[in-house]
């Protein structure tokens, strides 16, 4: 009945229409909606599987809707490239489903449950359709769709803070969905055409226009203010601070990224690597930019006092670690980079996980009350210390797998001055990361830890089960690393145009 | 407003009219200007219009918050629904031709194929039409909310 | 230099739309005027897309027998797209700044800046 040939709506499809059923069946009982949530998801992932194991075997597969031919019917693309970013994605929102089902009791107000799982399957069909879209006006579309639930979905936190994180992040994004619709108006204005593999093809006799060189500008800056890159990152700290513990954990580990793939995809398929290398040669900003990033990033985490807004910060800076091997532009770097959209989801999505069991059950969120935390939760800072040493980049960890990457790519392009700035970045993720490890471990229970029970009490299985889980995941892709290594270098392979 | 009746009486009037007007703009969105979004609105307005002159609680009690949050994924699910159907008909996703079936290869093939994407589109102007009304008297009834939560 | 500026008037008029939307945005410390800068800076996008599509002398894309040229039909469907995507925004936007103004009894940015952080503070009675 349903054939091979249609995955590619699937994959959109099936937590399109759970997202709307979610609301209608979650008042016959709240617990449905997590259940359809998660059966959305994993069948998702299921299809994104399915679909890169197609796309590695037989080639990129485009799909018409409506059955209209492309250039005039919107196209959806699998390549190597976003096959890897669906499955990721994909596969990360399972893990922080099963995570959500207590956290999200709560956290949120039992009536707006079931309207919490619809916004949340909502936001997940957003990433999904930016990453599968070939058609750029549709990739707006889902940009706006994951957006303007994201706003509703980090409004859900418990503080009223979470409001104003929330307002302000509306009024910033809107800023850059504005500047990246400008940029397609732009686009379309000279070209005539709305598919990216069209635009791609006709774009190279027209990169002497100014029409699309603004363009170009323009989406350079509404992507970075999506991506939170840094300096546009001010939104990025009070969302991750304020929202539920799962929103945090679920757009730390996915939206930037997928954010960081639209980057990728427009400036080396819709506008070519000679484009952004040599004709406006933007990836020398980005370089600057990414460098930036990755040192204050680093030290402004450096000085936070509560645990998420430091991991908000250090975000900050592992995102200049995407971009600054995206720039670098080799194949060695671009793997490294697409390897850290991977890695750095796996990383902090399991350290978000770990910190909201702890608010789940000692409503614990600064970093001085944490001390003897190991005692009293051993399992989520044994997950915690994992991340935090795959943060640092330690060997046999994905983070050392990532910055090993970038760092022999570095060195390949002659870009040796990247290598200590990768290093003391390295440093002083081991500084903030390692007092805190310590705290846990070697420092006698802080005051307020002290006023609880004594026992040790993990958060419920669920939440405890998945952080394990992420966290040793990271160790199982820092020593197989070949697996995810192999899809990542096909797929940078083919941004470089080789 | 409740005691302005020239206000109640005109749209009482009105509102019939208005919502026949916005059946026909949705009905006949697939040939001319006009279609779900446009009727979805007038809709929408008709019941503000009743709101505003009889008050929320009579308003509410016409269509209630139920109603209208069924309404809302009512519609997107019929929308969804429809293109889901087409691919069960062995089409691409929103390929409406697909409902043509084996007709689509007979002897009046052509006006199969024109009477399946009509159909198609039909259903889709109705999805879009329930939700955009439902959207607006929610965003209406929402902001006009006077109670603290 | 005329021909750039009466013959692109559109263009200007786009420019200094969505400059006065940013402006509102970002130096407005009232939320309700962020909105409406940001509405405005939206209207700029939907009238610049509207703009190019116009063909001088063309008509609606729908069969007539007086029609010389027509116009571009797939802007507006996009703007139709981007006016969705604006309302529902605003309603997102507006509904959080009611919930702000319950939480903290003022639609001020500096006022609301000041109590961030301070979870002591009751919020003040509704004037509404």
């Amino acid at each position: 009945m349903i054939s091979a040939e249609n995955l590619p709506i699937l994959v959109i499809i099936i937590p399109l229409i759970s997202a709307i059923i979610t609301p209608l069946v979650g008042r016959i009982h709240r617990s449905i909606g997590w259940l359809v949530a998660l059966l959305a998801t994993s069948l998702s992932f299921a299809y994104s599987l399915a679909l890169i194991r197609s796309v590695m075997e037989n080639g990129p597969i485009s799909y018409w809707l409506g059955g209209w031919e492309p250039p005039w019917g919107i196209e959806y693309v699998v390549t190597p490239f976003n096959g890897f970013v669906l499955c990721v994605v994909s596969f990360i929102t399972i893990v922080i489903t099963l995570y959500a089902r207590k956290s999200i009791e709560q956290d949120v107000s039992e009536s707006k449950i079931p309207f919490f799982y619809s916004l949340y399957l909502l936001f997940f069909t957003g990433l999904m359709g930016i990453v599968i879209t070939g058609d750029i006006f549709n990739l707006y579309v889902f940009i706006e769709i994951s957006a303007l639930s994201g706003y509703a979905l980090v409004a859900m936190g418990r503080e009223r803070d979470a409001l104003i994180a929330s307002y302000n992040y509306l009024i910033l994004g809107t800023i850059g969905a504005s500047f990246i619709v400008l940029g397609i108006g732009y686009l379309y204005m000279v070209t005539g055409t709305l598919n990216m593999a069209d635009l791609s093809a006709r774009l190279p006799e027209l990169y002497d226009s100014t029409t699309v060189r603004s363009a170009f500008a323009f989406f350079m800056v509404g992507l970075s203010l999506k991506l939170a890159l840094f300096p546009f990152h001010i939104w990025l700290p009070n969302v991750y601070t304020h929202s539920p513990s799962t929103v945090s954990a679920l757009m730390a580990a996915t939206s930037t990224k997928v954010s960081a793939y639209v980057l990728l995809r427009l400036m080396f398929t819709v506008y070519r690597p000679e484009f952004v290398l040599t004709v406006v040669p933007v990836t020398k900003i980005l370089l600057i930019l990414a460098a930036l990033a990755i040192i204050i990033g680093s030290v402004i985490a450096l000085a936070q006092t509560n645990i998420k807004r430091m991991l908000a910060y250090s975000s900050v800076g592992q995102i200049g670690y995407i971009i600054l091997g995206a720039s670098i532009a080799n194949q060695t770097s671009m793997t490294g980079s697409l390897m850290h959209i991977f890695n750095h989801a796996l990383m902090k999505g399991s350290l978000f996980m770990v910190v909201g069991a702890m608010v789940y059950r000692t409503g614990i969120v600064n970093i001085e009350d944490m001390r003897g935390m190991g005692k009293k939760m051993p399992f989520a800072m044994a997950a915690f210390t994992i991340g935090a040493l795959s943060m640092i980049g330690f060997p046999f960890t994905v983070g050392f797998v990532s910055k090993w990457y970038l760092a022999v790519g570095a060195l390949k392009a002659d870009m040796w001055y990247f290598i200590p700035i990768i290093l003391l970045s390295s440093l002083l993720t081991a500084v903030y990361f390692w007092r805190i490890v310590e705290a846990i471990y070697f420092r006698e229970k802080s005051e307020k830890l002290a006023g609880l029970p004594s026992e040790p009490a993990e958060a419920p299985f669920g939440m405890t089960a998945t952080t394990l889980f992420l966290s040793l995941l990271c160790i199982v892709f820092g020593i197989a690393a070949f697996i995810p290594t192999k899809v990542a270098a096909a797929a940078a392979k083919l941004l470089l145009g080789g | 407003m409740k005691e302005h009746i020239v206000i109640r009486t005109v749209s009482r009037l009105l509102i019939p009219f208005i919502q026949l007007f916005a059946l026909y703009v949705i009905a006949h969105g697939d040939i001319s200007p006009g279609g779900g979004f446009q009727g979805g609105v007038i809709i929408g307005a008709s019941v503000i219009l009743y709101v505003i002159s009889f008050g929320m609680e009579d308003g509410r009690r016409r269509v209630s918050e139920s109603i209208s949050d069924f309404m809302n994924s009512a519609g997107v699910f019929l929308f969804a629904g429809i293109g889901v159907l087409c691919i069960l008909a062995g089409g691409a996703y929103l390929e409406y031709t697909a409902f043509a079936g084996k007709a689509a290869h007979g002897e009046h093939a052509e006006h199969a194929l024109h009477l399946a994407s009509h159909l198609g589109i039909y259903g889709i102007e109705i999805g879009v039409g329930i939700t955009v009304a439902a959207v607006m008297m929610t965003i209406f009834f929402e902001t006009a909310r006077h109670e603290d939560d | 230099m005329i021909e750039l500026i009466i013959g692109k008037y559109n263009y200007w008029i786009y420019i200094a739309l969505m400059m006065i939307g940013f402006y509102a945005m970002i130096a407005k410390e009232n939320l309700i005027k962020k909105i409406i800068g940001m509405n405005i800076f939206q209207t700029a996008v939907i009238l610049f897309y509207i703009s190019m599509s116009k063909v001088r002398g063309g008509t609606a894309p729908i069969e007539w027998e007086h029609a010389v040229r027509y116009e571009n039909p797939l802007p507006h469907v996009l703007m139709l797209t981007a006016i969705v995507v604006s309302v529902s925004t605003t309603a997102v936007a507006l509904a959080l700044v009611i919930r702000i103004y319950k939480a903290f009894g003022s639609i001020e940015e500096d006022k609301i800046l000041e109590m961030k952080g301070d979870r002591t503070g009751k919020p003040p009675e509704s004037v509404l």
